[in-house]
């Protein structure tokens, strides 16, 4: 920060997040050693008509903000108070942006799981919507091909291709189709549309050639330089620049509101990417970030094959709870979603309210059965978004492999997924369905059922989406941004304990005792069984953690092998340490009918998810 | 929050309706202001630049690609015609020479030396825009488009299947609460825009497209038929362009709802009359309904304009539009300020509602909609 010489001056924050329907600003003060959040406010965002003008929205968030502080922030003519003294104003002042439909990209690459797989890679942790994949073996003719860019007005296309070195002619054939389609950007035709070309350097002067007089190309290095390495920041930093020099300035008063802020604007996913991977990294833990909402479910997910840190993100377009809630029902099927349902319902009739629900976005459940209903289809949609998310987060494709006769018996292919839920630390909940359910139980059931983690993994939600503030903030004051997203922004759920194996018939899954603040449990967990225990959170607003054993029976696997004890400690939060005994795979359809239903309500019973009444 | 209620949609006896009919390209405009026009007129028309089709001509005359040149006969924007040679290799003996052809009528856009590749743009394609409405040209924007006003009474629907059509309106059930099913649709109903009342059967569409009726207009629709009828389910709530045969507006929504007392009236007091139906939906940010506009004898006054949305209040008619009191018409008798827990659990802002028997209710705000209070006019 040119403000500042060492970021630890840096004592009052304010930060916006302007999204697609409101603006929610958070003020974070330094107080008593610590980082924490101290109000927020949020107003109807305002690019739209009739008013045109993103920071009157934010303003309007920041004046609410100041009214529940006491903390004057704005001038008389509006501009912020920086920096900080006494009771005004704030020494930084960073901002997020999804409004106006967000950075939506078309990227293209040679072929389609290898250096087009990397691009689309690189665009989605930017923060971008990928509309499109165009690669040389897409199986569309080459007309066809250009034909879909001429259609799909792309803030900016990210075209790849090619290991440097290797052969130019492939890339240099997707940048000819481009150039044939003269695509146009978005947001008017008064600029030209930016290409980031990212591919082999051999092509660098052809690709010039090709595109430089029809679009504004930027070059930067390749992202997938060889075959057995990606390298995806330079595009990705391209990525952002391009989308503040054009997108944003484009979007009306974003001019303003980037003179306002003291660091770049960034795209709202990108900035939730960036505050998982820093909490991620900072612990050495694997981490799954999930953020529901009525027309996408975005997914983001730390892995660590090697020791190094794997991050990757996934936007599931149509999977949604309000305007894409009747394609969730479409995609899993109706046995699917009525599986946790513990009570019958006639399918013409639910067809009738998916679709009323899809028409009229933003109505709620008034009844429980309405409310259980539209959390088994959230289960589902998280199920189906974590689905593709496995399905991308891959080791590279197309990189060859020494194998030892070992191998033979283990067949890991290129192209295997990263996720590995045993030994996947903390899962993150986020979106209106998880962060506002009556209950907290239902939050951690639907997380439990949708993901069915393994082993032994923390849960939580994101409280009011503070995410995305707090992802710009680790650009600007990373202590801040962690302290806060820890004892602020998240509700700590609690652990769940999900012991792998299945079993024929009922009988023991595991031993276990935990060492809770009110004395030491231990007991034995059954197949089929589930088992709550309170465990809080501390006053700091951090979980307690406390010591635990488990043994599970010898067909059963927790982490260390089938049947070898753990010992570990497990985190307490709002709901407690869930046991989960339903072994993994988990799969209701091997249950009758009576069975399924007499389950889910022994389950919906003991972990307190819904009223014992409505269940009756 | 801006606002917890659901605007109710839009149902007017006199609207001064405008409509922005623009080419997705720069063209010409063929109107001018004050011109009146008939729904099927065309207002502008341009030329979409023609389909491109690459061509490996190196690699069929087995040629390096940087001595394309060399073979070429065709130059850079040269007119082609499908089937006549781009590029001819000669051989010393004649029986050894080959030749590339055109595969289109068009120009050659561009030759690549790096490539091969010779890319062919195919011709023109014309595209033009009708006025949809029978109105009069109030706006030219030059090379763009018009905009095309007219004074109608408009009921807007809440979901619809298929494009812009018009047609003569026919009431063809006896009320709003009676379901159109097949036995109501009738050979003379065609060219016509049918008006229903609580459903209409899958059916009553399979007539309707059979007999070549234009639109059908229905309080409710069966998500099952909606599904059997075009052959897929509509995942997000974006249509327009399928092609049916006939256009669907629904007013109220899925499952059997009778059509709002208001809108039956007004389709009635218009019937026989020429309307103008468009199916097309979107439910997302900048929200598209589908709508029938109905052009009417007059000049707008100010009170045709459309205004400001008031806000809910006592007294205010409602509709209830989520289960358990679904498609349920009322009044508001008190709206009380404070979070109020629902059977749910769920804190929400809640309103009391006193339904047309008499019963009271307490229902979320967010799960109503307002009905806009009017006299029809006779």
């Amino acid at each position: 920060m040119a403000k500042f010489d060492k970021i630890e001056d840096i004592k009052i924050i304010l930060a916006t997040d302007c999204g697609s329907t409101t603006t929610k600003a958070i003020l974070i003060v330094f107080e008593n050693g610590e980082y924490r959040l101290k109000v927020r406010g949020e107003a109807p965002t305002t690019v739209e008509a009739p008013f045109e003008d993103v920071t009157m929205g934010v303003l309007n968030a920041v004046q609410e903000v100041e009214e529940l502080s006491g903390r004057k922030l704005l001038n008389d003519d509006n501009s912020i108070i920086s920096p900080a003294n006494g009771d005004t104003g704030t020494d930084v002042y960073i901002s997020t942006s999804s409004a106006g439909g967000g950075l939506q990209m078309m990227v293209a690459g040679v072929v389609r799981s290898m250096t087009a797989e990397s691009a689309e890679r690189a665009a989605l942790g930017a923060g971008a919507i990928v509309m499109d994949v165009i690669a040389s073996n897409d199986k569309r003719l080459p007309h066809q091909q250009i034909e879909r860019i001429r259609h799909l007005r792309p803030d900016m296309i990210l075209l790849s291709g090619g290991i440097d070195g290797g052969t130019t002619t492939h890339v240099v054939e997707l940048a000819e189709l481009i150039a044939a389609a003269d695509p146009k950007p978005r947001l008017g035709s008064s600029y030209q549309l930016p290409v980031i070309y990212a591919g082999n350097k051999d092509a660098t002067p052809s690709i010039n050639e090709t595109l430089a007089s029809k679009v504004d190309l930027k070059s930067v290095d390749n992202l997938r330089p060889v075959l057995e390495r990606e390298n995806l920041g330079p595009a990705r930093e391209e990525i952002h620049e391009l989308f503040m020099e054009h997108v944003m300035a484009q979007a009306p008063g974003y001019k303003k509101l980037m003179a306002m802020t003291d660091a770049p604007i960034m795209p709202t996913p990108g900035a939730v990417g960036l505050i998982i991977q820093t909490i991620a990294d900072q612990y050495g833990i694997e981490a799954v970030g999930v953020d529901i909402g009525g027309a996408t479910t975005d997914v983001f997910s730390v892995f660590r094959p090697e020791k190094e840190g794997v991050f990757n993100r996934t936007v599931s377009a149509n999977l949604g709870m309000s305007y894409s809630i009747s394609n969730v029902f479409a995609e899993a099927t109706l046995p699917m979603v009525m599986r946790w349902v513990p009570f019958k319902m006639e399918e013409r009739d639910l067809r009738n309210r998916v679709k009323n629900k899809m028409i009229r976005p933003t109505t709620i459940p008034q009844s429980m059965e309405e409310l259980i209903f539209e959390q088994a289809i959230a289960k589902e949609a998280l199920r189906l978004a974590f689905i593709q998310h496995k399905n991308f987060a891959t080791v590279l494709k197309g990189v060859q492999q020494q194998r030892t006769i070992a191998d033979a018996f283990a067949q890991s292919g290129s192209g295997q997924t990263i996720v590995n839920m045993m030994s996947l630390d903390m899962l993150i909940g986020s979106g209106g369905v998880l962060s506002h359910a009556p209950r907290r139980q239902q939050s951690a059931m639907m997380i439990i059922d949708a993901f069915m983690p393994e082993g032994v993994t923390r849960l939580a939600v994101d409280s009011i989406f503070m995410m995305p503030q707090l992802g710009v903030l680790t650009e600007v004051q990373p202590k801040a941004a962690t302290e806060v997203f820890e004892k602020d922004c998240l509700i700590h759920l609690g652990s769940c304990v999900a012991p792998v194996g299945t079993a024929k018939k009922a009988g023991p899954v595991m031993k276990y005792t935990i060492d809770l603040p009110s004395g030491q449990v231990s007991g034995t967990l059954d197949y089929l069984e589930m088992k709550k225990f309170d465990l809080g959170i501390q006053e700091n607003g951090l979980p307690i953690k406390v010591k635990a054993v488990f043994e599970p029976e010898r067909n059963y696997d927790l982490g260390a092998g089938k049947g070898n004890k753990v010992e570990t400690e497990v985190y307490g939060g709002v709901v407690g340490v869930v046991l989960d005994g339903r072994g993994r795979p988990f799969d209701l359809s091997s249950l009758s009918e009576d069975e399924r239903v007499a389950n889910l309500r022994k389950w919906m019973t003991e972990l307190d998810i819904y009223p014992k009444e409505s269940l009756e | 929050m801006a606002h917890a209620y659901t605007p109710g949609l839009k149902v007017k006896d006199r609207l001064l309706v405008a409509k922005h009919r623009i080419l997705p390209l720069k063209g010409d405009v063929i109107v001018k202001v004050g011109d009146k026009v008939e729904p099927n007129d065309v207002v502008a028309r341009t030329h979409l630049p023609g389909n491109v089709e690459p061509l490996n001509v190196a690699n069929r005359l087995g040629v390096p690609a940087e001595d394309l040149e060399m073979v070429m006969i065709k130059k850079k924007g040269d007119e082609i015609k499908a089937g006549e040679p781009l590029a001819i290799k000669k051989s010393f003996i004649k029986m050894f020479s080959s030749q590339c052809n055109a595969t289109l009528d068009g120009t050659i856009e561009s030759i690549s030396t790096i490539t091969g590749q010779v890319l062919q743009r195919g011709m023109p394609i014309p595209v033009e825009v009708k006025a949809y409405l029978r109105g009069e040209i109030t706006e030219v924007i030059p090379n763009e488009g018009v905009v095309v006003s007219t004074l109608a009474t408009f009921v807007q629907g809440i979901f619809g299947i298929g494009g812009e059509t018009s047609g003569n309106l026919k009431v063809v059930v006896p009320d709003n609460s009676t379901t159109l099913t097949e036995e109501f649709i009738k050979d003379e109903h065609k060219d016509m825009i049918v008006v229903g009342g609580s459903l209409v059967t899958a059916g009553a569409i399979n007539k309707a497209i059979k007999v070549g009726v234009r639109g059908i207009v229905v309080g409710g629709f069966d998500d099952k038929d909606l599904r059997d009828i075009l052959g897929y389910d509509i995942g997000v709530a974006i249509t327009g362009s399928e092609d049916i045969g006939c256009t669907l507006v629904v007013t109220e929504g899925f499952g059997n709802i009778a059509m709002a007392h208001q809108s039956f009236g007004l389709l009635k007091k218009h019937e026989d009359k020429m309307a103008c139906i468009n199916g097309a939906t979107q439910i997302r940010a900048g929200v598209i309904r589908p709508e029938v506009v109905i052009p009417i004898e007059g000049t707008a006054e100010k009170d045709d304009v459309d205004g400001e949305i008031k806000g809910l209040t006592v007294g205010t008619e409602i509709r209830v539009i989520r289960h358990p009191y679904f498609g349920v018409l009322g009044k508001v008798t008190e709206l009380p300020s404070p979070l109020t827990k629902l059977e749910s659990e769920s804190m929400a802002r809640v309103l009391e509602v006193e339904f047309q028997d008499g019963k009271r209710a307490l229902v979320p705000r967010a799960n109503v909609e307002m009905i806009e209070e009017y006299d029809i006019l006779s």
